[in-house]
């Protein structure tokens, strides 16, 4: 057991008494009443959470003990990891809070214990949403429950039912009545215009909320029996009070199939003033018109834009695909519609796209189009039928998505719009969330005819290079002694004969097949573009490459590469320098001439990054090369342990997403921790140019065969 | 090119061929969309060869089904997968008693009997099998068969038919022009939703209703193609979940074993498509 004053020195040494007369005694007090097994693991804890901030160490150490008091040994890890968190996202102050208010994380964990966090079920859910038909609406937390009619809101947790099952099952019913909004119609009236005229606009609204509510209640019972049951099933639960006896009147008129949300909205005028709204069950949203107002304005001259081009780029395609037949036609296309409105369900309109008269097999893209569009409209208006002429629409309106990226990473570096990716804090043993904001750009193109100087200077090489992949060409295999094959094996034969005189039984396997072995390999380079490379590894690499891609060029494999740089985790970059589905061409040349150093090499984020890119290319076999001169390194804190531990963590991350990892560093000398991350036979050191193409092809072999 | 023929005494025999076993006897349902009927008729009689274009499990195998038996002729169908090569298609030497055979493969033999060939899923072959089948879907309408050395000529009952699915968009399985501008193409796509209900309760013995709800649901499993799903249920599966429930499994288990494992392994997926059938059923 240690005794008292072990626990202080250690104390004193992990919270820096000596430099901040930080007073230890309390926390020493306490942590010697602890059971031996207690102490080391808070003296281990209080290391590591003053690893992130001594401060808040300094407070752990002075409030774990009561933690521990309250809270099982798991759950007193996760308030320490999640006031690390804290001050990762918010600073010390917030942190601290999070130490001080034990009693508040205990509560928030029972919450969480009890409900259903948004956060955590967002894919099933949107899962769920998307499937239910319509327009592909997306889930986001906020305050109020509501739509916009493309984005879902929704509170970030409910905890209002006293299990997780009941509250997942409260956000799906939440999740169907909004969705049910944009699916039938609610926003097809004109609301906006009789609230501005009417004396009493708040009673309308509301009455219209209650009204519509019933409309679509009885829509879902019709169209999803299973979640109207399980609606009802949470009514009760809740121990919500039923309907009041004057709206049901009004609840089986707005049942009728037929009743539309502008039926809704006109007897809604005319309700008696005896009819008051009833209170908004659990689940209902409210209308925020003026949130909707903006979407359908900005969407519908996007929609209408959209839909025309495609139309015209599939009236091209078309013409394409007949050749001369329909050159005949010079009127150009007639496109025109039918609407299939089936009367058992008058909500499910089917639009068919005609051209002279006859149905168009419509692509996924303007069939989603045409979805959005009717839900808005009710129908395909004849002015969108009309291709859009030449010019006629300004590209800004239709990348509008895109253009909100490009303003955000042409701006300063705030992380809307990046990649956050987790990064390895070894002292913390844990991850830091969403740690390093990344970027992808491209590397601007030199034309300075680099390439071609490159090929000239190494030509001997270039030409036994091009040898050496094109051996590994579709390598074939003559599988001999088979049971069937292309071609008799006549060794085997000649046995079989002289078994068959012998009397003996003859064999059947007295065949040859070739056995192509098909390579299904993906890879991509990750290039070391940090400032240490300046000079002749950055020349190196540039050479490097070119040679590589006149020798990857041969074997007709998919290659890409990046280069990738960073300051501070908030500017982490990756160049772009060749797309997996690019050719190799002159831009591409450019660009790997265009390769410069920059700052520093944050390696994790980059790995994370580009595995990311990787797993999505369709390839039996996936491979990342790594190009550096080996030093993970950062002004941040990314050096020595961190980094290489950090490292390490992406690549076993990279490993079980299936990828081969390898790196060839350019450099004079060996790196002893360069084994421990890629594993001896991952990893080599090249200090020549020359070298290194040749590298790439026993990696190659090595992955064949 | 075939000297290996006299060794030892081996000789080798064309064996003819009698396609009766693939002859489709009964009637087939097929519950047509459109005019494909129509169209692949008229492609037989001009001896054109036809690919059929769709998704899996929307109805491809049976119209093939279909129109062997309306024409009368045997239907052999190959299901291409990645090891499939031309030798596989066209035949090959065995050994049988000590003797060596040459076997004719299933295209051979559909060419030798004026029957119709159908390759299923055909991107899925190995390249070299285009070289077979190239000359076959020009106006040329021959088979090399370079074992033998020899030209099979087909005869106007002949007729080649291939699949493709271009949901799978891959640069690496995806149907070069060359081939795709020697066919004519028939859409397919799964059938509109009461036709589609009316197939599933014909093959399944499911009453009306139920298939309506199943039909409703492959519906949303469609939306999420592109959203976490590959691909929607097809038509097949809806028959199986149908199956499973007419023997009495109830809907949401039905469609949990027989639709949603068969789309996807993702977990959150899963349960994604779970809730689904349950706000149906
Ligand atoms: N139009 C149709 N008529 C009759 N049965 C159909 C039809 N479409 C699909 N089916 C059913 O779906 C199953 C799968 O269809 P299949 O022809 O094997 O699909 P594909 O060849 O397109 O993958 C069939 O066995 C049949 O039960
Ligand atoms: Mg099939």
């Amino acid at each position: 057991m240690p005794t008292i004053a072990q626990i202080e020195a250690w104390l004193d040494q992990i919270l820096e008494v000596e430099f901040s007369f930080r007073n230890t005694a309390e926390a020493v007090r306490q942590i010697s009443r602890l059971a031996e097994q207690d102490q080391h693991y808070v003296i281990s804890w209080v290391r590591r959470v003053a690893s992130t901030n001594v401060e808040l160490g300094y407070q752990y150490a002075l409030h774990v003990h009561h933690a521990l008091v309250l809270m099982e040994r798991e759950s007193v890890e996760a308030w320490a990891l999640h006031a690390m968190d804290t001050y990762d996202r918010s600073g010390l102050r917030p942190a601290l809070q999070v130490i001080w208010e034990v009693d508040d994380f205990i509560r928030i964990n029972r919450e969480r214990a009890i409900g259903c966090v948004l956060q955590e079920h967002e894919r099933v859910l949107t899962g769920f949403l998307r499937g239910l038909s319509g327009r592909k609406l997306k889930i986001q937390s906020a305050e109020q429950i509501y739509t916009d009619t493309e984005t879902l809101f929704l509170p970030p947790l409910l905890a209002i039912l006293p299990s997780p099952e009941q509250n997942f099952l409260l956000y799906k019913v939440m999740i169907t009545a909004l969705w049910a909004q944009t699916r039938f119609g609610t926003f097809r009236t004109n609301l906006g215009e009789t609230l501005a005229t009417h004396p009493n606009p708040q009673r309308i609204l509301a009455l219209f909320q209650c009204m519509e509510n019933l409309r679509l209640e009885a829509i879902i019972a019709r169209e999803l029996p299973g979640l109207y049951r399980q609606l009802d099933e949470l009514r009760s639960a809740l121990g919500e009070p039923p309907l009041p006896e004057i709206w049901e009147p009004f609840r089986q008129r707005v049942s009728q199939r037929d009743c539309s949300a502008r039926d809704v909205l006109m007897q809604v005028c005319v309700m008696p003033e005896s009819v008051q709204p009833y209170n908004a069950f659990a689940y209902q949203g409210v209308l925020l018109l003026d949130q909707v107002d903006a979407r359908i304005t900005a969407r519908l001259e996007r929609e209408k834009a959209l839909f025309r081009i495609k139309l015209k780029m599939l009236e091209e395609e078309l013409r394409e695909q007949s050749g001369n037949q329909s050159e005949k036609r010079t009127d150009g296309s007639r496109f025109g519609k039918r609407e299939i409105r089936p009367e058992e369900r008058p909500e499910e309109l089917q639009v068919e796209i005609l051209l002279h008269d006859k149905p168009l097999p419509l692509p996924d893209d303007i069939k989603e189009l045409i979805t959005s569009i009717t839900l808005d409209l009710g129908e395909i208006p004849d002015d969108y039928l009309q291709p859009a002429g030449p010019g006629e629409y300004d590209p800004a309106l239709l990348q509008q998505d895109n253009a909100l990226d490009q303003d955000v990473w042409q701006g300063s570096y705030h992380e809307e719009g990046a990649f956050l990716y987790q990064e390895w804090d070894f002292r913390r043993q844990h991850y830091r969330k969403d740690w390093c904001a990344a970027r992808e750009k491209s590397v601007e193109p030199v034309y300075d005819g680099f390439a071609e100087q490159t090929l000239e200077k190494y030509s001997g090489l270039v030409k036994q290079l091009r040898r050496t992949f094109e051996a590994m060409r579709d390598e074939n295999r003559l599988l001999k002694r088979q049971t069937q094959g292309d071609s008799v094996d006549l060794d085997a034969l000649v046995e079989a004969l002289a078994d068959a005189r012998d009397g003996r039984e003859m064999t059947d396997q007295l065949f040859a097949r070739q056995h192509r072995s098909e390579r299904n390999i993906a890879v991509l380079f990750m290039v070391d573009m940090s400032g240490s490379t300046k000079g002749w590894i950055n020349t190196a690499e540039k050479e490097s490459l070119v040679l590589l891609c006149e020798a990857l060029e041969t074997l007709g494999d998919r290659y890409a590469i990046y280069g990738f740089s960073s300051i501070s985790r908030k500017r982490c970059e990756l160049y772009h320098v060749k797309h997996f589905c690019e050719h190799y061409d002159n831009e591409v040349r450019a660009r790997i001439s265009g390769i410069r150093p920059h700052d520093y090499t944050r390696m994790g984020f980059a790995i994370r990054h580009l595995s990311g890119v990787l797993t999505e290319v369709d390839a039996r076999t996936r491979v990342l090369i790594t190009l550096s001169d080996g030093k993970p390194d950062d002004y941040d804190g990314y050096r020595g342990e961190y980094g290489i531990e950090d490292t390490r963590r992406a690549l076993i991350e990279a490993r079980r997403r299936g990828i081969h990892p390898y790196c060839i560093t350019i450099d004079e000398q060996a790196r002893d921790y360069l084994p421990q991350l890629y594993g001896p036979a991952a990893y080599t050191l090249v200090d020549e140019v020359a070298a290194l193409p040749l590298k790439v092809s026993d990696i190659y072999r090595r992955l064949t065969t | 090119m075939f000297q290996q023929r006299p060794i030892g005494g081996v000789f080798v025999q064309p064996k003819s061929v009698n396609l009766n076993e693939y002859r489709v006897v009964d009637e087939p349902f097929y519950q047509a969309s459109g005019d494909e009927v129509g169209v692949f008729d008229s492609c037989y009689r001009n001896g054109l060869p036809v690919l059929l274009k769709g998704p899996t499990g929307c109805g491809k195998t049976r119209f093939m089904e279909y129109m062997a038996w309306r024409l009368g002729r045997p239907l052999v169908t190959v299901s291409c997968h990645d090891d499939l090569t031309a030798s596989d298609l066209v035949g090959r030497y065995l050994i049988k008693g000590g003797e060596t055979t040459w076997i004719d493969g299933p295209l051979t033999q559909a060419v030798r009997s004026g029957g119709i060939c159908y390759l299923d899923e055909i991107v899925e072959a190995r390249k070299d099998t285009m070289v077979v089948i190239h000359p076959l879907a020009d106006d040329r309408r021959v088979l090399p068969i370079e074992k033998l050395g020899t030209l099979i000529e087909a005869p106007p009952e002949f007729c080649l038919a291939i699949s493709y699915n271009p949901g799978y968009q891959s640069v690496l399985k995806d149907l070069k022009q060359s081939t795709r501008q020697r066919f004519v193409a028939l859409e397919f796509d799964y059938p509109k939703p009461d036709l589609e209900a009316a197939i599933v309760a014909r093959e399944s013995g499911l009453d009306r209703t139920t298939t309506e709800l199943l039909v409703r649901f492959a519906g949303m499993t469609r939306n999420l193609k592109g959203s976490g799903l590959e691909e929607g249920a097809s038509t097949r599966l809806l028959v199986h979940a149908a199956k499973l429930i007419a023997a009495g499994v109830t809907p949401v288990s039905a469609c949990r074993s027989a639709i949603a494992q068969a789309l996807t392994d993702d977990h959150e997926m899963l349960t994604a498509v779970n809730e689904l059938s349950s706000s149906i059923f």
